[in-house]
């Protein structure tokens, strides 16, 4: 929970003050001090610019300062500069009359009649005779993916984060909390790879679906990612709780499972909600493992048997064969804005609701 | 140092009286305490005194089975209250420990409202009516003289409050579920001399109706709040009478010592 006031801007800025060089010190001024009385006596606040030049900063500490902030904005201005350069590429959706004559924001949002279907549908095919990019296949099937995996993962994480920081004992902590975080470690081609030759197979056996790659397989594939960044920061969250909240709890007669709902959890409730965040991110972001095992058949259907393309798939498999600046480009960086605004707004909803609950009760945000 | 059965004043006590027989402690196979008899009269102070480390904090957690929170923690011996043994395969600590209640060190209130804090262990205890509940907070409040302070703002934030007034929400807390017998670690060590006051006062209130085991690093708190003061020393029992004894004429010389400030 401290994590995140350490990243707040005050961090930021506090030392940056500290870095304003004082005005250049009379090399005499401590014998000034010694001589006059009026100096001797002067406000403290007076005597304080005295004492930087008794004890300089040495340099190197003042570069080294100056270079953790550039390489701390850095990322800043990498991050901006991704928006900017992703967004650039994605006006002429707005601007180019060209582009409009293919395809125009409205197209893309509200439902169509196509020539040759036998009602308006919302139908992403951008590669045909007359292409089609309606978004909402796409979302929705970004959407469904996306849920399946966090009503898998997060259960499963804050369940197993609850275990390992209260009932656990040193030994198998030891274990259990390496072996969920070594999870993050593998890479995500790995599980796509695994859920496409294995588990699509048992779901298949075991739930009969018609379509072997489908959005529970890739849901539950994609938990897989999503697991152990829910189960980190919610067991920090749950080890940063005080044991005083604790022992309190324990001396009113509570027992251990009344300990952890009451008084626990909720403690914990900002840290947990800030991992749930984090991980509803990393599930829509996620790209490899959907690409591999959701079937990419761009499908309008709340139905969790039929196959989906998301949104960061279709991007990862159509961008590296359309035409340089042409309006499947464009609108693929349309996608990735998309993408992006929506990841921005978790995050964002997710600070907003984490700074809520820890004034609730009443810690200082 | 053996330790020999020491009892004070054997008076005609109300309910609330703690016998501790034999009790030893162990951590990790350490010894840390005893064994230690003593009885503990009911519904009166008894301070606890001694030098750091010197077993004290870990009788007081003994008497409620805290101890066990702590992974390695041992105990042999028999404390009873009122003839009813604490440990023991058939007794469950959490019946235990909601007729002994606990006050600690440093105020430790729950990051809920002032209400919601008093009202916990009534609630963990199954109250669930709102009147009952509001009634027995009140009450709490008022018997740990919080209540004109807090009345108009009962559901903000606990973690609002000054550091004595957090004590004293915790101490109405403990008194909310109505236990015999209130153990208190140092609860004055980290506030300032009024809140003390406040506090030391408090105590001496609550001996009318509770049982009240004090542990202090305070030899004047445990001259002014306790009818009957033990004296630890390296994990042993040195001398336990009534507080006017032990600190005027003492039988052992290293309580004489303790007491006048000549170690410690």
């Amino acid at each position: 929970m401290d994590g995140n006031e350490i990243q707040g801007a005050p961090g930021l800025s506090t030392p940056a003050s500290r870095l304003v060089p004082e005005p250049a010190a009379p090399v005499a001024a401590p014998r000034n001090v010694a001589q006059s009385s009026p100096e001797a006596t002067a406000p403290i606040h007076r005597r304080r610019t005295a004492r930087p030049k008794s004890r300089p900063v040495p340099l190197l500490e003042r570069v080294l300062e100056r270079l953790i902030h550039i390489l701390a904005y850095t990322a800043v201005a990498a991050m901006i500069l991704i928006f900017v350069f992703v967004a650039k590429e994605a006006l002429p959706l707005l601007t180019s009359p060209e582009i409009h004559e293919e395809v125009t924001l409205a197209k893309m949002w509200f439902i169509q009649h196509w020539p040759g279907y036998d009602a308006p549908e919302h139908v992403w095919q951008p590669v045909s005779e007359i292409p089609k990019y309606g978004v909402w296949p796409l979302l929705v099937g970004t959407l469904k993916v996306t849920i399946i995996a966090m009503l898998v993962a997060v259960p499963l994480s804050v369940a197993a984060a609850v275990f390992v920081s209260q009932y656990a004992g040193q030994r198998t902590r030891e274990i259990v909390k390496p072996a969920i975080e070594f999870l993050a470690g593998i890479p995500s081609v790995v599980l796509g790879f695994f859920a496409l030759i294995v588990m699509a197979s048992w779901f298949q056996e075991v739930f009969g679906f018609d379509s072997r790659l489908n959005a529970v397989v890739a849901g539950v594939a994609l938990s897989f990612a999503v697991i152990p960044i829910v189960f980190t920061v919610c067991e920090e969250a749950l080890g940063a709780v005080p044991p005083s909240y604790v022992e309190a709890s324990v001396a009113l007669g509570a027992a251990r499972w009344q300990t952890i709902t009451k008084v626990v959890l909720p403690a914990a409730a900002p840290g947990i909600a800030a991992s749930v965040a984090l991980g509803l991110g990393r599930a829509f972001g996620e790209t490899m493992i959907v690409l591999m095992a959701s079937g990419n058949a761009a499908i309008l259907s709340a139905n969790p048997a039929e196959s989906v393309r998301t949104l960061s798939a279709t991007i990862a498999a159509e961008l590296a064969e359309v035409v340089f600046g042409g309006p499947h480009y464009t609108v693929l960086f349309a996608l990735a804005v998309l993408l992006f605004l929506i990841t921005f707004g978790i995050n964002f909803a997710g600070d907003y609701t984490i700074m809520r609950m820890k004034r609730r009760m009443g810690v200082a945000a | 140092m053996s330790t020999s059965i020491a009892t004070a004043q054997p008076l005609d006590t109300p309910a609330g009286n703690l016998t501790v027989s034999d009790l030893s402690v162990f951590y990790g196979g350490k010894k840390a305490l005893g064994p230690v008899s003593m009885n503990i009269p009911g519904k009166q102070v008894t301070a606890l005194i001694g030098p750091s480390g010197c077993g004290k904090s870990t009788f007081l957690r003994s008497l409620n089975r805290m101890n066990e929170l702590i992974p390695g923690c041992r105990v042999e011996g028999v404390v009873k209250l009122d003839d009813e043994p604490i440990y023991g395969s058939s007794v469950d600590a959490v019946a235990v420990r909601r007729r002994i209640g606990m006050v600690f060190q440093k105020s430790n209130p729950f990051p809920k409202s002032i209400f919601e804090n008093v009202a916990y262990g009534l609630r963990i205890g199954g109250l669930r009516e709102r009147s009952e509940l509001g009634g027995r907070v009140e009450s709490a409040l008022r018997h740990a003289a919080l209540w004109e302070e807090v009345k108009e703002r009962l559901h903000e934030s606990a973690l609002g409050l000054s550091g004595g007034q957090q004590q004293r929400l915790c101490i109405a807390r403990a008194l909310a579920v109505e236990p015999d017998v209130i153990l208190m670690d140092e609860p004055a060590s980290a506030l300032d001399p009024i809140a003390t006051a406040h506090i030391e006062e408090l105590i001496h209130e609550l001996a009318r109706e509770y049982t009240v085991v004090i542990v202090t690093h305070n030899m004047q708190q445990a001259a002014r709040v306790s009818h009957h003061t033990a004296f630890f020393y390296m994990g042993d029992l040195v001398e336990f009478d009534r507080t006017q004894v032990i600190f005027t004429k003492p039988s052992q010389s290293k309580t004489e010592d303790y007491v006048t400030g000549r170690f410690g």
